[in-house]
């Protein structure tokens, strides 16, 4: 082949290279914008626990249809849900961890956190309870209990605000969890669940993915009603002045209806199993 | 369980809506992603087999090394840079569904381009000899050869598809999940189990056996095909 061919032949190859990174994308966006019908879409970042309640598939759609856009759920950990915020790939975040929501706002990322509702962290464990932490209503003295005894102890470790939440009682208990007892898995809520369950070991969990999974996992509440278990949600809306793309009118549209009396009473009449999951408190 | 496997086959028989529409999204995704990779992949195959350019041992040898390429590394890679602080940013395509086709696109790219190149390059030399010595023209020589290794051709863009719809980390971090949007088989499936909806996560499990296994029972027709 000659010369000539040759360089075609290298042209080509390269157009075509380009052509998947470059062109592939574009030729999607071109169909999404001529879909001009497209409703207007506003994207939330949630954690999994939020997402696995049900609450929001209640929630939302009183909203939806006054505002007419439609909200898109992402559902993940706290940190990285807050992540997405900061890379200004949502509009809002809706999350559990004050600290890191605080500095997310201060950091200027966030406008202002508003909290709308909460519920509660329960200490889950097998029947025969080996720690003999029932009844405890101190989660620190009850983590101090799990580690003497050396009973196996299943970790989220995924930065979420369960994982956070956790964190913060093994610090109240003045420890620093280690060693083979203590096992973080890096998974949802759901999946530390029946990792526990399988393994009759001690977990810390949200109530309301807790309540999803009474019926198939034989863990019981251990400890609660301790302050330190207190979960409060807030949402927070992504800085325009970060990211000038994001929706904040429709974002702060979004929170002002979850602290509205509307947005209030579905939270307060949601249940699962015949339990109210979360308590309004906007 | 034994009624959660009820349960899944009962929202399978009743074609349950949400669950159509999870498998329709799963299946139309995978169709154009595994379609751009045939587009573009077969093409570059080709002319990695035909063309004689600087640098294409090593692209063979980029591909053949990529087609192991961890979907979850593709997620983060295209999420860096479909992420609106990343440079393709402005175009705001992640978590669309415009986003999981361009991840998978990646992910199947290569195995799609290997097993092209793969297919064309071991149809026999004396066929193009002959076509040459015969007189035709090199075109003629590159659609004999085409014809010729059609089997393992389409071989290459169903191993692409088996793929992409079985995978869960792109659509899981380019999608992010998104009900009625961006759920896809394999999503879902992530998330039924975290919330302990297991008779659904069941049935989409089935479902999607069902597909990969019969993509993987084409893939063998025409290998069977291929060797008569």
């Amino acid at each position: 082949m000659g010369r000539c061919r040759d360089s075609v032949v290298k042209r080509t190859a390269a157009i075509l290279v380009l052509a998947l990174f470059g062109l592939g994308p574009l030729l999607a966006a071109g169909t999404d914008e001529a879909d001009t019908g497209d409703p207007i879409r506003l994207r939330l970042a949630t954690t999994t626990s939020t997402e696995n309640s049900g609450l929001l598939a209640e929630l939302l759609p009183p909203f939806e249809a006054a505002s007419g856009a439609i909200v898109d759920v992402v559902a993940v950990g706290t940190g990285a849900a807050l992540e997405l915020g900061r890379n200004g790939d949502v509009d809002l975040v809706m999350v559990h961890a004050p600290e890191l929501e605080r500095a997310f706002v201060e950091q200027g990322y966030g406008v202002e956190r508003v909290g709308f509702m909460y519920n509660d962290f329960v200490v889950l464990g097998p029947a025969d309870d080996p720690a003999g932490i029932a009844g405890s209503t101190d989660a620190a003295a009850a983590f101090a209990a799990i580690a003497t005894s050396g009973a196996t102890f299943i970790s989220r470790g995924d930065n979420s605000g369960t994982h956070a939440k956790e964190r913060s009682v093994w610090e109240r208990a003045d420890l620093e969890p280690a060693g083979s007892w203590y096992r973080e898995v890096g998974q949802g809520m759901g999946a530390v669940l029946t990792i526990a369950d399988n393994e009759q070991a001690y977990t810390l969990a949200d109530r309301g993915t807790f309540l999803a999974f009474r019926g198939q996992i034989e863990l019981a509440v251990l400890v609660e009603g301790d302050p330190l278990l207190f979960n409060p949600y807030a949402v927070i809306s992504v800085n325009p002045e970060v990211h000038s793309h994001v929706q904040r009118d429709l974002a702060q549209a979004l929170i002002d209806y979850l602290v509205s009396d509307a947005g209030q009473r579905i939270i307060a009449e949601y249940r699962v199993q015949g339990e109210q999951l979360f308590t309004p408190d906007a | 369980m034994d009624s959660a496997l009820l349960d899944a086959l009962r929202l399978i028989a009743t074609a349950d809506g949400e669950l159509l529409a999870i498998v329709g999204n799963s299946i139309v995704f995978s169709l154009t992603s595994t379609a751009i990779c045939a587009l573009i992949g077969v093409p570059i195959g080709v002319l990695l087999v035909f063309g004689r350019f600087r640098g294409r041992r090593g692209i063979v040898a980029a591909m053949h090394t990529l087609m192991s390429l961890p979907t979850v590394v593709v997620g983060l890679l295209v999420y860096s840079v479909l992420s609106r602080s990343g440079p393709l940013g402005q175009l705001g395509l992640l978590f669309t569904p415009a986003a999981i086709v361009t991840g998978q696109a990646v992910l199947a790219f290569p195995i799609v381009t290997s097993l092209v190149y793969g297919a064309v390059a071991t149809v026999d030399d004396s066929l193009r000899e002959t076509l040459l010595t015969l007189g035709s023209s090199p075109p003629r020589v590159v659609w004999k050869t085409l014809l010729e290794a059609r089997v393992g051709i389409a071989t290459a863009v169903l191993s692409g598809f088996g793929r992409v719809v079985g995978e869960v980390g792109v659509s899981m971090m380019l999608g992010g999940n998104i009900r009625g949007y961006t759920r896809t088989m394999t999503t879902a499936l992530a998330l039924e189990t975290q919330r302990g909806a297991f008779s659904f996560a069941l049935s989409l499990g089935v479902v999607l056996l069902v597909l990969a296994l019969s993509v993987n029972l084409m893939l063998n027709l025409l290998v069977h095909r291929g060797a008569r």
